[in-house]
């Protein structure tokens, strides 16, 4: 189909690109990479009159190692984030859930900052962003990941506000790490996903984070299995009890790939499952 | 309006576009390039895959305007007009299309594969064109073709001793 028609902008720095925000009130767009937005404005879903191009702002492309962190650019592409050395080293859970995104095709075009500002809480970045207490680095301010994700396609980023990157914690960088996700074909959304992150000391571990994708409105951490399985032995065993609360405190959808049920209850199958990859176990 | 200047296959275009027009429409309405066909509307299907600045992008889901100063190749521009490319031909003697629909999507994503991986196992020519689905052939004399394809394209021994 053919979208609604727009104008369209292309600013060459921040500044331009806010005040273009600001210029189009409640009618305006900020497009990255484009790969979630352009199949909505075919649809027919989204009619924004105005679509700010953000390609050619400098300030958002890149990864930048910031001494105790990294900050991913939100121009980032999924295709520049699986080679980069940085966050390969640093932060190879990104990497994991970014090579699960949709196809080749899509990865080429798709940006990191794009498919967080989505909010789509079957996207597969938000849970792991959410696990490792990532930071947006917005135009105007700093979002903690826990307070980014308001609703269903909804971020706390405000009309005239503009993604510029992600900040995230070289912490995790020796623990073992894992993205379960389970879909019915190749380049389907997740029904259910797990992000996860293992500190194992000896047989012990010392500590997990567990973001779960497409278990509720927004991405949610499973904060009980953290709790449950932190000073407990690393073993499958363990991992499975510890994980029968995964879907505490989740309200996950109902839709013709699965009921609410079926997804609380692979939440906690896979949640094992995560939780023994990222172990070794 | 805005004005872009694209190389398509070897050649430059400039044009006043609409901003909603998407490349696939600028392909085949504007430049009469329907050797990439429209399948699926939701970015699932990969038939309308070409390559932007030597990668591989669904035409369907970038706009004209995203192009703008950049390559374009269809699969119009891979034969020279006389001889078919080693993926077309690959795909011909494979048998790896029935009613065709598919196959400019499936050859762009392989081309792109194939840039970055010279010699793929099956397991990484399915992975590499996931994102493009076929109705008719099951897939197998697809990676099948890709695979032939991939040992026409590398360098053969007495080449490869020639340019040491």
């Amino acid at each position: 189909m053919i979208p609604g028609s727009f104008d369209y902008v292309r600013p060459s720095s921040l500044d331009e690109a806010v005040s273009a925000l600001r210029d189009a009130g409640d009618e305006g767009k900020v497009i990255a990479g484009g790969q979630s937005l352009l199949p909505l404005l075919r649809l027919r879903l989204a009619f924004p009159e105005v679509l700010i191009d953000v390609a050619s702002v400098p300030e958002l492309h890149g990864v930048r190692d910031e001494g105790s962190s990294l900050l991913v650019g939100a121009m980032t592409t999924h295709y520049d984030v699986l080679r980069d050395p940085l966050i390969r080293e640093h932060a190879p859970l990104v990497a994991a859930a970014t090579s699960t995104v949709a196809d080749p095709a899509v990865r080429h075009r798709g940006t990191f900052g794009g498919s967080l500002a989505h909010a789509d809480p079957a996207g597969d970045l938000p849970a792991v962003v959410l696990a490792m207490d990532g930071v947006f680095v917005t135009s105007s301010r700093e979002i903690p990941a826990a307070e980014f994700f308001a609703d269903y396609l909804t971020s706390t980023l405000e009309p005239d506000e503009v993604l510029v990157g992600v900040r995230l914690p070289k912490a995790f960088a020796g623990w073992g790490f894992h993205y379960e996700k389970f879909h019915r074909t190749a380049q389907a959304w997740a029904i259910v996903g797990v992000a996860c992150l293992v500190d194992r000391s000896g047989g012990e571990v010392a500590g997990a984070r567990i973001g779960l994708t497409n278990m509720g409105s927004t991405p949610v951490r499973a904060s009980a299995v953290e709790a449950a399985v932190r000073g407990g032995a690393a073993d499958r065993e363990a991992f499975r009890a510890a994980a029968a609360s995964a879907a505490e405190g989740t309200s996950p959808p109902s839709d013709l790939h699965g009921s609410s049920d079926y997804r609380r209850h692979l939440a906690t199958v896979l949640t094992a499952r995560a939780l023994s990859a990222a172990a070794g176990v | 309006m805005p004005r872009v200047s694209i190389e398509v296959d070897g050649v430059k275009y400039d044009d006043d576009v609409e901003p909603r027009l998407l490349l696939a429409h600028y392909l085949r309405d504007r430049l009469g390039k329907v050797g990439t066909p429209i399948g699926c509307d939701t970015s699932n299907c990969g038939a309308c895959t070409v390559l932007l600045d030597g990668m591989s992008v669904k035409s369907c889901s970038v706009l004209a305007v995203q192009a703008d100063g950049q390559d374009v190749t269809t699969i119009e521009g891979l034969g020279d007009g006389q001889g078919l490319h080693p993926l077309q031909r690959a795909f011909h003697q494979e048998h790896a299309l029935q009613c065709g629909y598919c196959t400019p999507g499936m050859i762009m994503a392989a081309l792109d594969l194939l840039r970055e991986n010279p010699d793929p196992s099956d397991e990484e020519v399915r992975e590499g064109l996931e994102g493009n689905l076929c109705r008719c052939t099951g897939y197998q004399n697809i990676v099948r073709a890709v695979r032939r394809a991939a040992g026409d394209l590398s360098p053969k021994p007495a080449q490869q001793e020639a340019t040491r």
